[in-house]
């Protein structure tokens, strides 16, 4: 798939009829018919943030700045494919910027001793693995929620990786390493980070919406009791749900590395808060159970550009974390906002019904 | 079940008096009356702030916004005795304490009103609250010699020969102490973190417990943000950044049950106490102070490990109890 597709396949929830979505016509109709609300509105903001970007900056629509600007979320965007799991599965992990750090770090302790790139990406993808499944071991095997692991794996990660550096920083990387990160695709505008994110997120995308497996990580954030009796080991999923999710850890570890050529103790630090906001953004329900690949896309891309945008007016960082503050808040508020109208409407449907009833 | 809580509490405060032994034998200064009431003056902060994490944590929730008020407090209070150095200390005292009932209002609300969980709802107040120091500040800091002398020197302060800082953890302490034991409300908050379910049930109002401990959390954790600035001579845009991460820390220490139903003041004193030593050792021995977050990791992890197996091993043994 072409990188530059990548726009129309995140409106393709709104436009069911697009090849990339609805090869074949009955599933197009499926689709549409669960092509939510939410997913529709995310495509309406989209557009609104595109024409507020192109306000604020006339080259921003031109086709390579705006390939280019996707450098500058795609290591969160892969992230969130797989927390998108954990918290469809009802688990939470803020431990993945942390994981991420730590294996940055050991990829500048190898790279320093000589280690040519291949080996570099071998670490960076096994460490983060091994983290995500130490905090999956550590949920299902003592039976503590993840949220209380994460918290202590969170300050651990980070606290080694700045043991091991100091007051140093890892900034000598191979060359042919930085293409990881700063890389086009030859001859194309296309960078190499956002033509992984695409394989990627389809790759999840199939695994959670056309797999046992996806329908089992479905079942278990919906119920997890009755996931266990219906015969589906619960605790092997959620090890798998975090060790995949140490592994994009990884993944975006090589990648930031890669990207900005240097490993610092405070890399990454608060990037949780844009995983998980992208992912909730996404309408993934942060009780678990709900939650589909379309719209985490289309969030990150609405984050992304947000952020993007705020960058343009020379927003420093931790003023624009205010809005990404928000926006998490948001978009757990609205729906719970429907929902309540939605059950307020149906009550007061049902009391005028049996009134009539009764009068009757 | 509380002849086991004492017994945690016990086992804690014997490893306690194990590493002073042990810190105590590399590092003789460590034991000189003077360093510890730098330990216990240091503690005092954290046992504030973590009294209102235990609040929270009671009723099975988290407060990971608390380190981001104890920032804005303090630089909000830093700036206007600045800008204006003849307001009164006590007028300082109480605005800090209102700020932080506000922001802590802010996120009662989300959780109770509108049912953000609270790692969702204080995972974005953290960053809100942070960047509205930023907002505030202009990206500029207040330092000591900016700020007025009774501001800076209350801290320092002694009062029937102890420190002020010290006086007001153990008359916090006392206070929720007093709450915990002797109101209603205090016994709901327990109530709500055992069972939502059965809370509402009994007729607990669970949605102002909710509201109420991450207001009164917010309150603690203004208090906090007047005597960090004070107390560090500094108010600055990243002041108390990861100290949400000590408090859990410092509760979970102390026997604090993560999701929330039982823990106890005594425990989370213990626990305070407990990583003021760690942090004051660490430099007494000579470790790098980069080994603080990790040791403070792991020490999180162990706690939660070791208090999940305790509990279960009290619950199968309440039931085989009832089966005899």
């Amino acid at each position: 798939m072409a990188g530059g597709s990548i726009r129309r396949s995140s409106a393709s929830a709104s436009a069911p009829d697009s090849p990339a979505a609805a090869p074949r016509p009955p599933r197009g109709a499926r689709l549409r018919a669960r092509a939510t609300q939410w997913e529709l509105i995310l495509v309406y903001l989209l557009v609104v943030v595109f024409v507020g970007n192109s306000f604020l900056s006339p080259y921003f629509l031109d086709a390579p700045n705006l390939l280019d600007s996707t450098f500058n979320f795609m290591e969160k965007a892969i992230m969130a494919l797989p927390m998108m799991m954990v918290i469809i599965g009802g688990d939470i992990d803020i431990s993945v910027a942390s994981n991420l750090a730590l294996a940055s770090v050991f990829m500048g302790m190898a790279s320093t001793a000589g280690a040519p790139t291949p080996i570099l990406i071998l670490i960076g993808l096994v460490s983060g693995s091994i983290m995500g499944a130490f905090n999956g071991f550590l949920i299902t095997r003592f039976a503590i929620p993840s949220i209380a692991v994460t918290i202590g794996t969170l300050s651990l990660y980070r606290g080694i990786a700045s043991v091991i550096l100091g007051d140093k920083a890892y900034t000598s990387y191979p060359k042919s390493f930085a293409y990881l990160g700063q890389g086009y695709l030859p001859g194309t505008h296309i960078p190499f980070e956002l033509l992984l994110f695409v394989l990627l997120a389809a790759l999840a995308g199939f695994v959670l919406h056309r797999t046992v497996f996806g329908r089992r990580v479905y079942a278990l954030g919906n119920n997890p009791t009755t996931a266990r009796f219906s015969g589906v080991r619960v605790d092997r999923l959620r090890l798998i749900a975090f060790t995949l999710n140490g592994l994009a850890a990884g993944v975006a570890s090589v990648l930031l590395t890669a990207r900005v050529g240097s490993t610092r103790p405070n890399i990454a630090t608060g990037w949780e808060l844009d995983v998980i906001t992208t992912v909730v953004l996404g309408g993934v329900a942060i009780t678990g159970g709900k939650g589909s690949i379309w719209g985490v896309i289309l969030a990150v891309f609405l984050l992304g550009f947000v952020q993007f945008g705020m960058a343009l007016v020379n927003i420093p960082g931790q003023v624009m974390n205010i809005v990404t503050g928000f926006i998490l808040i948001i978009a757990i508020m609205v729906p719970e906002l429907i929902k309540r109208g939605r059950n307020r409407a149906s009550l007061a449907r049902l009391s005028a019904r049996t009134e009539t009833a009764a009068r009757s | 079940m509380t002849g086991l809580l004492k017994r945690r509490e016990t086992s804690l405060f014997i490893i306690t008096v194990i590493v002073i032994a042990a810190v105590a034998l590399r590092a003789r200064d460590f034991l000189a009356p003077g360093n510890f009431e730098d330990i216990l003056k240091d503690s005092s902060i954290l046992l504030i702030v973590s009294i209102g994490q235990l609040l929270v944590i009671l009723t099975g929730g988290i407060d990971l916004s608390v380190a981001s008020v104890i920032g804005f407090t303090g630089m909000s209070v830093a700036l206007l005795d600045r800008a204006v150095p003849t307001v009164p200390l006590l007028v300082i005292l109480l605005l800090a304490l209102l700020i932080g009932l506000a922001l802590g209002s802010f996120n009662g609300m989300l959780v109770a009103l509108f049912n953000i969980p609270p790692i969702i709802t204080t995972l974005g107040t953290l960053s809100i609250y942070r960047g509205f120091v930023i907002v505030l500040s202009g990206g500029t800091w207040v330092s000591a010699d900016q700020m007025s002398a009774p501001f800076r020197d209350f801290p320092q302060g002694y009062l029937l020969g102890i420190s002020n800082m010290i006086s007001i953890a153990i008359l916090v302490s006392l206070i929720f102490a007093a709450f915990f034991y002797l109101t209603r409300t205090g016994r709901e908050v327990y109530g709500v973190g055992g069972s939502p379910l059965a809370a509402q049930y009994v007729g607990i109002n669970v949605k102002r417990i909710n509201f109420l401990v991450f207001a009164l959390s917010g309150t603690l954790s203004g208090l906090a943000g007047y005597l960090w600035v004070a107390f560090y001579a500094s108010a600055a845009n990243d002041s108390a950044t990861g100290l949400e991460l000590q408090t859990v820390a410092a509760c979970v220490i102390g026997g604090v049950n993560i999701m929330g139903g039982s823990g106890t003041i005594v425990g989370v004193l213990l626990g305070s106490i407990f990583l003021g030593i760690v942090k004051n050792a660490l430099t007494m021995i000579r470790i790098s102070p980069f080994w603080q977050v990790a040791i403070q990791g792991f020490v999180i992890l162990l706690a939660i490990v070791v208090n999940t197996a305790l509990d279960r091993r009290a619950q199968a043994s309440m039931l085989k109890r009832r089966v005899l």
